[in-house]
């Protein structure tokens, strides 16, 4: 499933957040959108989203325009940065949600929606906090329990939105890691946000790096490294760790 | 248990704190308390006698079915408001917000006058309905929309605050996992504001039980017909029956209190919901 952006442009009020961004991602690719706050890389996230419509430019998915259909048709799955979990819903809920709500021609069975669910809190580890409510839970188990849910529905593509700023250190590095297997496992387009530039060099197979509504570069994390395409990317990688380069998850 | 260094000495924390207690006890307590003693002055049978008269039956009914159909309605379009308010971004949104709030700030009175200078026989529409045989001002219908009116922001701004302070995230997330417009509200809203919207229709029907001003405007006083609890209060006050008046005033003052109650239940219930 690959990922498709062109010449999309999107002004909220007086600030054009994004200029005129085209990005292809394909699938399989796991694709950072790296760049300081207000460079428009979560406007371009829910832009592929459908949580934001472009004001120009279209979006096309596993090469068909889905420019005009509505999130709820787009079959992606989002990871929020503040996670979203419905707070009134136990884990478990949270993640039958997307199966739940399909009309009755599509819902699986109690069974399945129940096999599924368990399936999924494995795969995240903690198939023994199903009972528990979303406030009961430590940052890096929320934001685990978000991508479980996002991913109950089977996405065609995973996008996730600072999927790591709100946790230590310690447990930034696990996830990191474990997110990147994760998506080899699944075979499907990704696309995270981050302004963290190490996190996008170690994790992502490439970098997209934004400033001011416009791509910069788009590149593997050697060649943005090794061959800065201006004096912002070189400026804004400059004082990257070179360790992060070879400590590279694969 | 040591004490805050910033705190004040020992003196001024008791006497502040004996001024509000005074101050309580004069301006709430005692009145409070004077109701029921000049409710029962005359013994339990003559309280009795004075709350199952027909007028006062009557005026009971009158006020349930006004509650009855103002506070659903405030409900429903205290929900829309509020989801139309927080979850969208749209031109004339302050304009919408500042419209919510004029209940509160025009005296009742006005609010009464207003409907009947609409619908009175010498208002806007009124040939049109008396032509028509309908009557709306010194009629049932001209109270519920007078008491609809002054009760309208309490459920409005308590969602509002309640579902601003929430965010839109989880109704994204909601739309993202394939949830309909239905599905959206009902699953995911709907549960995360329940204790706000039950906090909203406790205090609407304080208001709307006690609603004097507006409702004495278009009420028009016709015994047996157009007299809620308040204005009967009045009437019997006016006729020197003070065991009637303050009987059928005792009933407000339950009702009062237990709403009270209620509503420090369901606050503490919001609180935790705002997390």
């Amino acid at each position: 499933m690959s990922i498709e952006v062109q010449h999309v442009r999107k002004v909220f009020g007086t600030h054009e957040a994004l200029k005129d961004v085209t990005l292809r991602i394909e699938s399989g690719e796991l694709m950072a959108l790296l760049g300081p706050s207000g460079s428009g890389k979560t406007t371009l996230l829910r832009i592929i989203a459908g949580l934001d419509l472009p004001d120009r430019g279209t979006i096309r998915l596993h090469d068909e325009d889905a420019t005009r259909s509505t999130a709820r048709d787009r079959q992606v799955g989002f990871v929020f940065q503040h996670y979203a979990l419905f707070r009134h819903m136990t884990v478990f809920e949270n993640i039958a949600f997307g199966l739940r709500v399909r009309p009755k021609s599509t819902r699986p069975s109690e069974r399945d929606i129940v096999l599924r669910v368990y399936e999924l809190l494995k795969l995240i580890q903690l198939d023994w906090l199903g009972d528990r409510y979303p406030s009961q839970l430590s940052g890096g188990q929320r934001q685990r329990v978000a991508l479980a849910r996002a991913l109950a529905v089977e996405p065609r593509v995973l996008l996730l939105d600072e999927p790591f700023g709100a946790l230590d250190a310690k447990v930034r590095r696990e996830l990191r890691q474990w997110l990147r297997r994760l998506h080899d496992d699944l075979h499907i387009a990704s696309v995270f946000v981050t302004h963290d530039q190490e996190e996008a060099l170690e994790v992502a197979d490439r970098v997209a790096i934004l400033s001011d509504g416009n791509i910069e570069q788009v590149g593997t994390p050697e060649e943005v490294c090794r061959r800065p395409a201006n004096a912002f990317v070189e400026e804004f990688l400059r004082d990257v760790n070179p360790r992060s380069l070879n400590q590279r998850v694969s | 248990m040591s004490r805050p260094r910033t705190s004040d000495p020992a003196w001024v924390r008791w006497t502040l704190t004996g001024l509000a207690l005074t101050a309580l006890a004069l301006v709430i307590v005692l009145p409070l308390a004077a109701v029921f003693v000049q409710a029962f002055e005359r013994g339990w049978q003559a309280y009795r006698d004075a709350i199952v008269q027909p007028e006062t039956v009557s005026a009971i009914e009158l006020s349930l079915l006004a509650v009855g159909i103002s506070v659903p309605l405030n409900l429903l379009f205290g929900l829309a408001a509020a989801w139309a308010i927080t979850k969208f971004q749209f031109t004339g949104k302050n304009v919408l917000t500042t419209l919510i709030d004029i209940p509160f700030g025009v005296s009742p009175v006005i609010s009464g006058l207003v409907y009947v200078l609409v619908f009175g026989a010498q208002g806007w529409f009124g040939s049109w309905l008396s032509a028509h045989d309908i009557q709306i001002i010194f009629a049932v219908p001209g109270i519920i929309l007078a008491t609809t009116f002054v009760t309208f922001p309490f459920v409005a701004r308590e969602l509002v605050a309640l579902m601003e302070s929430q965010g839109t995230e989880e109704e994204e997330a909601a739309l993202v996992l394939g949830a309909n417009a239905w599905q959206m509200f009902f699953r995911v809203t709907l549960p995360n504001i329940k204790w706000g919207v039950l906090y909203g229709a406790v205090l609407c029907t304080a208001r709307a039980l006690g609603e004097f001003g507006a409702v004495s405007v278009v009420s028009g006083h016709i015994r047996g017909q157009t007299n809620t609890l308040p204005l009967h209060v009045e009437i019997l006050y006016n006729e020197y029956n003070y065991a009637g008046a303050f009987a059928v005033a005792s009933l407000l003052s339950v009702l009062a209190v237990i709403t009270l109650a209620l509503k420090k239940l369901l606050e503490w219930k919001t609180s935790q919901e705002r997390i």
